[in-house]
């Protein structure tokens, strides 16, 4: 096995890593996103609680849950070393550096939308994943959905979430199309495609996500 | 009275080589490995030859004044490589490649020579496409081909206007696979600075490192000198800023005779001076005239613009003087032809200095052949003209993009401006037909020799020859010399031939050093290159000749006390390197024009205003001057001519005609 | 005085590997449009001799855009201003009067300065050296038609192959990565039928080879394809992670 860690720790292999775990996040975004969407059914969160509900109990869901801890992890690990490795690469800077002029600003600002993502997604994890998971708080009365409007009632949380969803929008921009372009799928035919899929998903996620705490601090959910 | 053995093997010409290459001797592979090559250059010829002398087991070292082999400027050749595959059907051959190549050569080069550089001319296309060059072709997937001056097949093998890029990446990738190997040392930024001859023998070199500025020995069994021509003695060519003839001069001045050193090329298409700041000149590539047409406006001093004189006001003078080969005259021939047209006062642009080269009806013509292709009907001018633009692009689109960025003019809208510049020079080390100087075991290959293409060189044969003499010659030719040297040890390098050699180079960078004058090295090659251009170049009189080489001389003077070198001698010194190369420039001026002097005659690229026909064609002299002029170096300004006779036994030698 | 534009150089001087460098500021005055940006960088160069200063080293030779030599850094862009344009073939008429003008060298651990703007690409020639070749010895090598080639394989294996090494893509790259220079070759070999046998030997060498230099990852941002003067494109870079994968995943 030699021979596999040899190549996942190549520059090319750093990156595959990134481009596996990118692309699964992508697929939870898409769970989570379709689950907590249900909110805006109106329902008074009864879809929305039957869901997460199953999300809980579900022996898969719990398993997977440990595979999508791992490979956030694996993500991130990754990435700060990508992130370590890349600076050392020019160990003396330009005085003038006029990147505009050749590439997206969030192209080359992975890692400090990544970084700021995370510090977005740990706050994300003590306001839910916390409450629902490892305290005994969640009762009948008391459901999830209850929870995500006292939560959202608080202006600066509301806020803290809208940035975390442009940080996400950004991060995902690059990070689709990017993640393809690694697993060498680049071609004349369906690059163009997969670019526009890739900025619809950035958009729609992440606006469907920045609407939910909007919503509940209006009030418009109940 | 000759000391000259050109070692032409005997025999029919077309069985010359095949004979050679069964009898030379032979090496055998234990005895390479002590053999060590010295290759200075890394241009087509030296990459090449390095590779495939590595490759047989030879251990090489390669110099190279660049950061990396792959800058060599056969980088920058544009429009193809010649070779007698016939894949057109068109009636090529390898007599009809070798009859061509003597014949626009006008009757200067050497039969058997020329003959071995056409029978290998195809094994360089299948070598190369071996390797991966990505040459053209057409949609059946054969390679394609398109013609070239001073031919009338189309046997011009090309990779976009990119080919001498291809093909030397291609023998810089076999090159670099044997320093991957172990079998070749390289050492880039380094510039040769002398031969080291030993018992009349070459056997290394002294090289500068140009980063450091020492000074490093060298020893090889035989030293190759694939370093190119010397256009730069004009300060403005289309050479790269580097090129340069020190290490054919230093070789001269050790006893290699200096052959033809009148015989420059001077190329038809090149975009003009634009002023005083001009530190080179770019060429349009010679396939532009395939397609493009060459006039003048018929009145003189035209003011009007290109695109307002009428046809019927304009002088297709090329057409009209040569209706059988038309615009696609040898170099020569159409050098001196914008020349006279200027000199009359019919020329074009600012400067008036330049004469138009136009793809106007050329656009029209593939606009309407794709018209049908594309089984159109009833389309508009407008849309015909687009249509021709594309087709044009697609064939020239990166030599428009060049000229637009230089001009600031758009080639596609109005026709490009052209003047001649200088290009190639055919005149280098006298060779024998095994590419071996005089001076035993010192060998010259590629532009650095003068064997191939007599007074005037055929346009895409320069890449063919440099990858022949690499590929193909080289291999066999040097074991006839080391196969008498493996009982030779290699020589220690503090033997004294050695530390003499190097006390000489740095005494003469102390020399420079030391002047600390007050012009700068480019003041002295700019005012060589205006003597040059004026009274060496594109025509030469007598009376210019003799003044150019007072003037030479009083130039070389002042240099030599006048020159000021900033910096240090034991760092990176481009001012220094510069100085070193202009001095031997300041040497190699004065032979070019005692040489072009002495040469009673017009011939190729030498055309001597005395001896013209009546309308202006170069007029030969084949009794008196059907020979190879080698020079000896004997002391400053004194040179001694050695006469090689140029034998035709095979073709008829005549008045070349294109008319 | 030929023209009538005056700028502001900023230039880096460093006089060797082992001494630190700084910024210098020159004024250069009646510079032409038709100048070349190499041939401005002359006429500074001449007037430090004339005044006894130590001209500014930078590297160049064919001044056509096509040896790969000249490599400066300029407005915080490698080339310059222009897209799809090598230092020397940059113009003046892309500068405006009295504009200030910062240059500086390739910036990469794997590029050390050697002096002013001149710095070690050797890396490269290493790279190339670890497998960018197809292993044919001179000889007879079958005739070049016996191999059709379809047209638009030898065209992409061209447009790779117009790669001039210059290192405006390790410059341009915030990662000072390779990989378009390492991509090219690989690319053009690998679209080529001579280059199948050694396709994924050649990808695993040239890769461990490009990471011992010193480069850095790709993040794709694109850079390296904007600033390439030949127009090398990213695709190329896409084609050798295939490669590589695909070599590591089957090799033996």
């Amino acid at each position: 096995m030699a021979w596999l860690s040899k190549s996942l720790n190549s520059s090319l292999g750093k990156k595959l890593l990134m481009a596996i775990t990118g692309l699964f996040l992508v697929s939870f975004l898409v769970v989570h996103c379709g689950l907590n969407a249900t909110v805006f059914f109106n329902d008074g969160g009864e879809t929305f609680n039957k869901g997460a509900e199953f999300m809980a109990k579900n022996p898969f869901i719990r398993t997977m849950e440990i595979v999508l801890f791992g490979g956030l992890l694996l993500h991130i690990l990754d990435g700060l070393r990508l992130w370590i490795d890349n600076k050392k690469k020019r160990p003396v800077a330009y005085a003038v550096v006029d990147g505009a002029a050749n590439s997206k600003w969030y192209s080359r600002s992975m890692g400090l939308l990544g970084t700021l993502l995370l510090l977005f997604i740990i706050i994300h994890l003590k306001h839910f994943w916390y409450f629902s998971r490892l305290t005994d708080n969640l009762t009948e009365e008391h459901t999830l959905f209850h929870e995500m409007q006292a939560i959202f009632a608080s202006p600066v949380v509301v806020v803290i979430y809208v940035l975390g969803c442009i940080s996400l929008a950004y991060h995902l921009l690059h990070g689709f199309q990017s993640a393809f372009q690694t697993l060498g799928w680049n071609h004349p035919k369906y690059t163009p495609t997969i670019k526009c899929i890739g900025a619809a998903y950035s958009i729609i996620i992440s606006i469907i996500f920045a609407a939910m705490p909007i919503a509940f601090h209006l009030n418009l959910i109940h | 009275m000759t000391k000259l053995d050109a070692k032409i093997p005997e025999g029919s010409l077309a069985e010359k080589w095949t004979k050679y290459r069964s009898s030379v001797s032979l090496v055998n592979p234990a005895n390479k490995r002590n053999l060590e090559v010295v290759i200075v250059g890394s241009g087509l010829a030296g990459a090449s030859a390095a590779a495939s002398l590595a490759e047989l087991g030879y251990k090489v070292k390669v110099f190279c004044f660049q950061d990396s082999p792959r800058r060599a400027h056969s980088i920058a050749a544009q429009g193809g490589i010649n070779a007698a595959k016939n894949y057109q059907n068109d009636g090529d051959s390898i007599f009809r490649l070798f009859y061509d190549t003597i014949k626009g050569g006008d009757y200067r080069a050497r039969e058997a020579n020329v003959h071995r550089l056409a029978e290998v001319s195809g094994n360089i296309i299948d070598q190369c496409v071996a390797q991966g060059v990505p040459f053209a072709r057409e949609y059946g997937g054969l390679l394609s081909n398109r013609s070239f001056g001073g031919t009338q097949v189309q046997r011009t093998f090309y990779a976009a206007g990119q080919t001498g890029q291809q093909l030397l990446l291609g023998a810089y990738s076999a090159l670099q696979r044997q320093v991957g190997m172990g079998n070749v040392q390289l050492y880039a930024r380094h510039e040769m600075l002398d031969v080291v001859v030993v018992d009349g023998k070459a056997r290394g070199i002294i090289a500068r490192n140009l980063v450091s500025g020492e000074l490093e020995r060298h020893f090889g069994h035989a030293v190759l000198l694939c370093t190119g021509g010397y256009g730069n003695v004009f300060y403005l060519s289309t050479n790269a800023m580097g090129s340069n003839v020190t290490a054919a001069w230093k070789a001269h001045k050790k006893g290699a005779f200096f052959a033809n050193p009148c015989y420059t090329q001077i190329h038809p298409t090149c975009i003009p001076v634009s002023g005083d700041h001009q530190s080179k000149l770019t060429l349009m590539s010679e396939s532009l005239r395939n397609d493009g047409r060459i006039w003048v406006p018929k009145k003189k001093d035209d003011p009007r613009k290109a695109n307002e004189i009428p046809e019927d006001e304009r002088d297709y003078y090329l057409e009209r003087r040569y209706p059988a080969f038309g615009n696609l005259v040898p170099r020569d021939i159409a050098s001196r032809a914008a020349k006279e047209r200027c000199d009359a006062g019919y020329g074009v642009g600012a400067s008036k200095m330049a004469v138009y080269l136009d793809f106007a009806a050329a656009i029209i013509r593939y606009g309407k052949a794709e018209a049908n292709k594309r089984n159109l009907h009833q389309v508009s001018d407008e849309e015909i003209q687009a249509l021709g633009k594309e087709v044009v692009k697609e064939k020239y689109g990166n030599l428009f993009d060049m000229y637009k960025q230089i001009t600031g003019e758009d080639p596609y809208e109005q026709p490009m401006r052209i003047y001649p510049a200088v290009h190639y020079t055919m005149g280098g080390l006298w060779v024998d037909y095994n590419l071996m100087t005089t001076v035993p075991g010192l060998y010259a290959l590629g532009e650095a020799n003068f064997s191939d293409h007599g007074a005037n060189r055929l346009g895409a044969s320069a890449l063919m020859q440099g990858l022949a003499d690499g590929y193909f010659v080289i291999p066999y030719t040097i074991g006839a010399y080391l196969a008498s040297e493996i009982r030779t040890p290699a020589l220690s390098t503090d033997s004294e031939a050695f530390v003499n050699a190097e006390k000489a180079v740095q005494e003469q960078i102390d020399k420079l050093m030391s002047i600390k004058g007050t012009k700068s090295v480019d003041y002295f090659h700019k005012k060589l290159g205006l003597i040059m251009w004026n009274k060496c170049g594109m025509a030469r009189n007598e009376e210019g000749l003799k003044m150019a080489i007072a003037e030479i001389q009083e130039l070389r003077k002042e240099f030599w006390s006048d020159v000021r070198i900033p910096g240090e001698a034991n760092n990176l010194n481009p001012e220094l390197e510069k100085a070193g190369r202009v001095a031997d420039f300041l040497e190699l001026g004065e032979l070019m024009c005692k040489d072009a002097l002495e040469r009673n005659e017009s011939c190729g690229g030498h055309f001597r205003e005395e001896y013209q026909t009546e309308d202006g064609e170069a007029l030969r002299d084949d009794e008196n001057f059907a020979y190879v002029a080698a020079w000896e170096y004997l002391s400053e300004s004194k040179f001694e001519l050695h006469k090689e006779e140029l034998k035709f036994e095979n073709i008829k030698i005549a008045q070349r005609s294109y008319k | 005085m030929e023209g009538n534009l005056n700028l502001t150089l900023k230039i880096w001087r460093q006089k060797n590997a082992q001494t630190a460098g700084k910024f210098e500021t020159y004024q250069v005055s009646g510079i032409s449009e038709d100048m070349s940006f190499l041939e401005m960088i002359d006429v500074l160069n001449n007037r430090l001799i004339e005044e006894g200063d130590d001209p500014v080293a930078f590297d160049h030779d064919c001044r056509e855009g096509i040896c790969g030599m000249c490599s400066m850094y300029i407005n915080g862009r490698p080339h310059g201003p222009n897209k799809g344009v090598t230092t020397c073939q940059l113009h003046m008429r892309s500068f405006q009067d009295g504009q200030t003008i910062t240059i500086e060298p390739w910036r990469a651990e794997a590029f050390p300065v050697i002096k002013d703007l001149v710095v070690n690409r050797s890396a490269f020639d290493r790279i190339i050296a670890a497998g960018g070749f197809i292993s044919v010895n001179t000889g007879n090598a079958q005739d070049a038609n016996s191999l059709p080639i379809p047209k638009d394989h030898a065209d992409d294996a061209f447009a790779a192959a117009a790669c001039i090494g210059c290192g405006a893509c390790v410059a341009a790259c915030k990662n000072a990565s390779a990989m378009l220079f390492t991509s090219a070759k690989i690319s053009q070999l690998a679209l080529l039928p001579q280059g199948q046998a050694e396709r994924a030997k050649r990808a695993e060498a040239m890769v461990a080879q490009m990471d011992e230099e010193g480069f850095g990852a790709c993040s794709n941002t694109g850079a390296c394809e904007a600033e390439c003067p030949k127009g090398i494109s990213l695709e190329n870079i896409a084609r050798m992670n295939r490669e590589y994968f695909s070599a590591v995943f089957t090799s033996k």
